[in-house]
């Protein structure tokens, strides 16, 4: 198996990589919804089949000492940042090789070695957070940065706006990235949002700002580079817009029944997957049997990590007590 | 040794942590350049430089949870909420980022900050600023919550909480920024542990924040040969030091500023209740405001919290009769 900091290095200039760790991220949603459907997985969980670009483009572009507050719609970003899927379905599983000892569940990510805090199940909590690290950075003179991804439903929310202002003022070394997949929940973004381009709303911030094409790798490596660039230089943050689609539901109970006719269909015509096959097969790194090789192989893979995490251990009842405080000399 | 006020002993404890430890830096509104609406961080800008001590806007969401981000970083953020009531809006980040990221990163995580808030009432602020509002962050694991109730506390506490690993909010009667008194640098105090500030054997009175001096006054005035225990801290509170004094007592009270119902001193009365049944000489009780928002005319806001008369008269009744003695409301009649 695969160390999750070998995993990270793999995608970081190799865009076959890439590829797969896209493919990766969709099969393993995909199983996620068999695994319910079995009664291996309890509660409920958030998908992000559509997404997949964003997040292997984002952590492509990335170092692993910089962090990243995702959010609870988190497994595609933490296999994307290097967590093995046995760590990342262990913990959706409850399981004591998850990355959380199974004390987290689907929507609580982390892996500090990666640089995922842990993801919150709070709309737009992780913005103030990601800001913090990145003060952190600054006031140690650093520059590594903080980066922060969050849904456009979450540009609605106070965190949104009082982290956006409070990282403009002192310049943080933080990215702003709203992965705008046109459904906050189960409404649709302009019902509840009076402007199309949500990036705009930083203009208030006084802080650099663009919308990409969420849908393409590449798209989302130049955008997130330049950003990234300018924070580690002392530019300060940048809200980035990336355009995407949720193919699933908001959570497990969703089958978004509310989406107009067609609308899936247009978007699955971007399918950010479709989209990598096509340029990637145009440049000479995937021809159509290497796609159909990668796909079937991806399948038995994590056949194989379900059985694995279908094995593992339950955590014990002295897990619960674990990791509320931390211990110290003559703690009670 | 020196004389202090207490909001001088917090800028001490400041001043000294952040000498000792580059890691602790402070933010919140009006702290730098205005050096805090209490004057609770003089001279913290000009030592310490822009980095280190920042104003910030109005905006606790955003610099609570920016303390978050910098604690799991590697810094020891220290953030003032200027009005405990205005944690409301930051309330997510601590409760549930804060006192969380430890046990949703399987321990990888410490997060080492305090949160300050000047609390309570006595100063004319009315029912939106002068509230104590422990109970909103007592019940939640993952959080310790400190009490501060004279200089000496305020800095050999606020010290402790500094260099404590975990998420720490301390409250400050800001009625007591301007009190004087006697503060021993040398001294450690640990979180978790009370402090006896009288030995007495009729009774046990449990108590903390600015009650603290109330009782004291009680007290004096009455003669009554009581055990003062201030608690300081409420999470995790000492109740090996309680449990001892009340066995030798055999009697409790707890002295609250906070409303009756779902106040910090529920817990200590439940557990001696609980645990010494057998050996109690009388009924555990409580000395609490009422079940209302603090008023703000200066006669009902002197009466609504528990005076040093009332607490004399309650002890009497208590020690005589062993019963729970009448609120002062009831004894005026009216029911809650």
């Amino acid at each position: 198996m695969k160390t999750s900091m070998s995993r990270r290095q793999d995608i970081q200039s190799n865009q076959l990589a890439q590829y797969e760790r896209m493919l990766e991220i969709r099969e393993f949603e995909e199983q996620i919804n068999a695994l319910f459907a079995a009664g291996l997985v309890r509660g409920s969980t958030h998908l992000c089949q559509g997404q997949e670009a964003l997040a292997v483009g984002l952590a492509s572009v990335l170092r692993h000492t910089d962090v990243v507050a995702a959010t609870y719609r988190g497994h595609g970003i933490a296999l994307a940042l290097g967590l093995t899927p046995e760590s990342v379905l262990g913990e959706i599983m409850g399981k004591t090789n998850g990355c959380c000892g199974g004390v987290g569940g689907s929507m609580h990510m982390c892996d500090m070695d990666m640089g995922l805090l842990p993801t919150s199940a709070i709309v737009g909590a992780g913005i103030p957070i990601a800001t913090g690290a990145a003060l952190a950075f600054q006031t140690q003179g650093t520059d590594n940065v903080g980066v922060a991804v969050f849904g456009d439903g979450a540009s609605n929310i106070g965190a949104f706006h009082e982290g956006l202002n409070l990282a403009a003022i002192w310049k943080l070394p933080v990215i702003f990235i709203c992965d705008n997949n046109v459904y906050g929940e189960y409404s649709r973004i302009q019902t509840t949002t009076p402007i199309e381009d949500l990036h705009t709303r930083a203009e208030s911030y006084n802080m650099p700002h663009f919308a990409l094409d969420g849908m393409d790798i590449s798209a989302v490596q130049a955008g997130v580079s330049e950003a990234v660039k300018r924070a580690r230089t002392g530019g300060g943050p940048t809200l980035i817009e990336a355009k995407t689609y949720r193919f699933a539901g908001h959570s497990r109970a969703d089958q978004a029944l509310y989406r107009p006719a067609g609308e899936l269909e247009k978007w699955l015509e971007r399918d950010p997957i479709k989209v990598t096959e096509n340029a990637f097969t145009a440049q000479g790194i995937l021809t159509p049997e290497s796609i159909k090789q990668m796909k079937s192989s991806m399948k038995e893979t994590l056949e194989k990590v379900i059985a694995v995490c279908t094995q593992a251990p339950e955590p014990t009842l002295g897990s619960m007590f674990e990791n509320i405080w931390t211990p110290t000399k003559g703690s009670r | 040794m020196a004389v202090m006020r207490f909001r001088q002993a917090i800028v001490a404890a400041l001043t000294d942590e952040m000498r000792k430890d580059p890691t602790v830096m402070v933010f919140g509104e009006d702290v730098a350049h205005a050096e805090g609406p209490f004057k609770t961080s003089e001279g913290l800008l000009a030592e310490f430089g822009p980095l280190r001590v920042r104003d910030t806007p109005i905006s606790e969401m955003a610099f609570t949870g920016a303390a978050v981000g910098a604690a799991i970083m590697g810094m020891k953020p220290v953030v003032e909420i200027m009005f405990m009531e205005f944690l409301g809006v930051a309330l997510d980040q601590l409760v549930t980022e804060a006192a969380k990221l430890r046990y949703l990163s399987n321990g990888t995580l410490s997060v080492p900050m305090v949160v300050r808030a000047s609390c309570g009432s006595g100063l004319g602020f009315g029912s939106q600023h002068s509230q104590t509002l422990e109970n909103w962050v007592a019940a939640t694991p993952g959080l310790k919550v400190i009490h501060l109730s004279d200089p000496q506390s305020a800095y050999s506490l606020m010290r402790a909480a500094i260099q404590d690993p975990d998420p720490v909010m301390v409250l400050e009667p800001r009625i007591l920024y301007g009190e004087r008194g006697e503060v021993d640098t040398s001294i450690t105090m640990k979180i978790g542990k009370a402090r006896t500030l009288r030995s007495g054997k009729a009774i046990t009175i449990v108590s903390l924040g600015q009650m603290v001096n109330v009782c004291k006054g009680a007290i004096e005035i009455s003669g009554i040969d009581a055990e003062l225990i201030d608690l300081g801290t409420i999470v995790p509170w000492d109740k090996e030091a309680v449990l001892e004094s009340v066995t030798k007592t055999g009697r409790l009270v707890v002295v609250e500023e906070a409303p009756e119902s779902g106040g910090w001193g529920s817990e200590i009365v439940a557990a001696v209740s609980a645990e010494l049944f057998n050996s109690l000489k009388g009924a555990p009780f409580r000395i609490t405001t009422p079940n209302a928002p603090v008023p703000y005319s200066g006669i009902l806001e002197t009466r609504f919290v528990p005076t040093q008369e009332d607490i004399v008269r309650q002890l009497k009744h208590a020690i005589e009769t062993g019963e729970k003695p009448k609120t002062w409301w009831q004894l005026e009649g009216i029911s809650q």
